[in-house]
């Protein structure tokens, strides 16, 4: 088992303390603020998705940025045809995403590494041009997209809308993680990762891979998908050109960045995706991207672990020394 | 549709055929020598013409900057392999793709950074007045057919008949024992990625006069040029010429049939469709894993 998901106390203290410092956080940080922190609960789900693919199961996917897209149409379609609550439209986008994945995921069985990495790739290139398409206008509002009214805290709570999102969105934030850590661990996650490492030992040893695979797609597009719908909210606005090939690109930028196949890992790419280009883009408009690019082949030279892996590193070695050190002077 | 139409469809697909083709080829050039697909070879392809540009518009005559551009790409697709993927040469899959995905990602920022993103008009060298008498194709639309058909021709000469060629097939083939006769196989492999880097920058100064040069202008060529590859067979050059021209008069006759807006999805299907029906395309081999 990897020995990054055993949950131990002084783990469950330092998650304990994080989210207590999440939950103070928004009241001393202006509004705008508070909305990119919420895109950053928004990014590190659906970051959780991709790397159940791709870190744990090994299926590369380059284009995830189109199941955000679906995630993200169904929510503001819902909302502004149907009327529907903003909190409805999750479970919805999660079904539809995970039903779209596994279908995606079907064919993908077929494929392995570069195949499958081609045909999620073409999937990515072609969602923009999916979502202008003439027949589903009427839904999706073609080029110009869909606003969507930013929803107010209920039971009278004393809360600005951003702040109300950003707890509305750690609540399912914290479930997802939670539910994911949950699959992950256990039997699924082994299977999982079975047919990672050693696809034809897992078979052997009675691990159904074809249905452990789609599964596992059809899961990471339901992750990605509700991050989706939870994005839109947040920015109130859909449109096809935000769904480009570059959206799955950044995914997966804060996954090597954050670390393949660690579910804390998820949380670190997210923080970069969000806050690194904003600080990168005041060099210039292209900036961010060419920080991007360095980062993902530096990070695959020097750092394959991520940001969660290198801390991993880190506290094994100051664990080391300290029982050196004591050890020394017992003796 | 007129039969008129049809055959006037035919040809332009044909005509931008030849471009996928020329790019499929690099695809499978790569692909033969290190079983990986080059994804950044489409930007490749457009920074080279964002040289060609600029060097044009300093004043140089057009086939002067031509051949320079030419000389330029193969040296930097050399250094490219010898600096960025060697070291994940023996990598996972996962780690090569995403080193490719960040050179992809940093030469199109690149390329915004230095040239801006607005869109640039890029000269043809071929006269625009129609030719040899008839309205089908341009003179452009022929004459880049005949660059890209030369180009291909010289890439089977030298492949099939000089030395060096032998060598770089061997080296793809059959790496342990080229070493052992003495062939020098990484020098190999960086010649085949400077050979597909100079065929992509033919490629893209000779699509730039259609589709105006900008960053994200080879995004959907490439796909096309997947879609060719697979549909040929990757690892069989002459079948990623053929799947080129093919592709390119399907897109053209979907398109026309069910209007431009969803061509990239046919590029989509095209590739699902082949990897699930027949992953090894028309021409490519059957590949079986011992187990």
């Amino acid at each position: 088992m990897n020995p990054e998901n055993r949950i131990d106390s002084r783990k469950l203290a330092g998650i304990g303390l994080l989210l207590a410092f999440a939950c103070v956080l928004p009241f001393h940080i202006s509004n705008y603020s508070v909305f990119q922190c919420t895109m950053v609960l928004v990014y590190a789900i659906a970051l959780l998705g991709l790397n159940m693919l791709t870190g744990f199961n090994g299926q590369i996917s380059l284009g995830h940025g189109a199941f955000y897209a679906i995630g993200a149409y169904c929510a503001a379609v819902l909302m502004d045809h149907y009327g529907m609550p903003y909190w409805a439209t999750l479970p919805v986008a999660g079904a539809v995403c995970l039903v779209a994945g596994f279908l995606f995921g079907l064919p993908a069985l077929r494929l392995e590494g570069l195949y499958l990495a081609l045909a999620t790739y073409a999937l990515g290139v072609c969602m923009p041009q999916l979502l202008k398409y003439k027949g589903f206008e009427s839904w999706t509002g073609g080029v110009q997209g869909i606003s969507i009214i930013k929803p107010d805290a209920p039971f009278g709570l004393p809360l600005n809308p951003d702040r109300w999102l950003y707890f509305f969105t750690l609540a399912v934030a914290l479930l997802m993680f939670v539910l994911g850590w949950n699959l992950l661990r256990g039997r699924i996650g082994r299977a999982m990762i079975a047919i990672r490492d050693q696809p034809i030992a897992a078979e052997a040893m009675g691990v159904n891979n074809a249905f452990y695979k789609s599964l596992t797609f059809g899961v990471s597009a339901m992750y990605t998908g509700i991050a989706g719908a939870l994005g839109a909210i947040a920015v109130q606005f859909v449109a096809p050109d935000s769904f480009s090939i570059f959206l799955s690109i950044s995914l997966l930028v804060g996954m090597v960045v954050g670390g393949l196949a660690s579910i804390s890992g998820a949380v670190f790419g997210a923080i970069f995706v969000q806050f690194v280009p904003n600080i990168a883009s005041r060099m210039s408009t292209a900036a961010p991207w060419a920080i991007y690019g360095v980062f993902l082949i530096v990070f695959m030279y020097v750092m394959p672990g991520g940001i969660a892996g290198f801390i991993r590193i880190l506290a094994a070695q100051a664990t080391r020394r300290f029982r050196a050190v004591r050890s020394r002077r017992s003796a | 549709m007129s039969i008129d139409d049809l055959l006037a469809q035919i040809l332009s697909g044909l005509a931008t055929g030849s471009i996928y083709a020329s790019v499929a080829l690099a695809l499978v050039m790569i692909y033969q020598a290190t079983h990986l697909v080059n994804f950044a070879q489409g930007e490749l392809a457009m920074f080279s013409t964002y040289l060609a540009w600029s060097m044009i518009d300093a004043g140089m005559p057009y086939w002067g900057a031509f051949f320079a551009t030419v000389g330029i790409s193969f040296v930097a697709g050399m250094l490219i392999e010898r600096v960025i993927v060697r070291p994940v040469e023996n990598s996972p899959v996962l780690a090569v793709v995403i080193v490719f995905i960040g050179l992809l990602v940093i030469l199109n920022s690149l390329a915004g950074w230095i040239f801006t993103y607005t869109i640039k008009t890029f000269p043809s060298p071929f006269p625009s007045e129609p030719v040899l008498g008839q309205h089908y194709v341009s003179a452009h639309q022929l004459g880049s057919t005949a660059i890209t058909l030369a180009v291909l021709l010289l890439l089977y000469v030298f492949f099939r008949f000089s030395p060096l060629g032998l060598a770089m097939r061997a080296a793809a083939q059959n790496p342990a024992s080229s070493r052992l006769v003495g062939i020098r196989v990484g020098w190999m492999l960086a010649l085949g990625w400077g050979l597909a880097a100079a065929v992509g920058s033919i490629a893209g100064m000779m699509i730039a006069p259609v589709v105006f040069l900008d960053p994200n202008m080879m995004s959907g060529i490439l796909l096309y040029a997947f879609a060719a590859a697979l549909v040929g067979g990757i690892d069989s050059p002459g079948g990623a010429v053929f799947g080129g021209f093919l592709v390119g008069v399907l897109e053209n006759l979907v398109g026309a049939a069910i209007g431009s807006e969803l061509k990239l999805t046919v590029a989509l299907v095209l590739i699902v469709g082949v990897l699930v029906v027949r992953p090894s395309g028309l021409f490519g081999k059957v590949h079986v894993t011992r187990v």
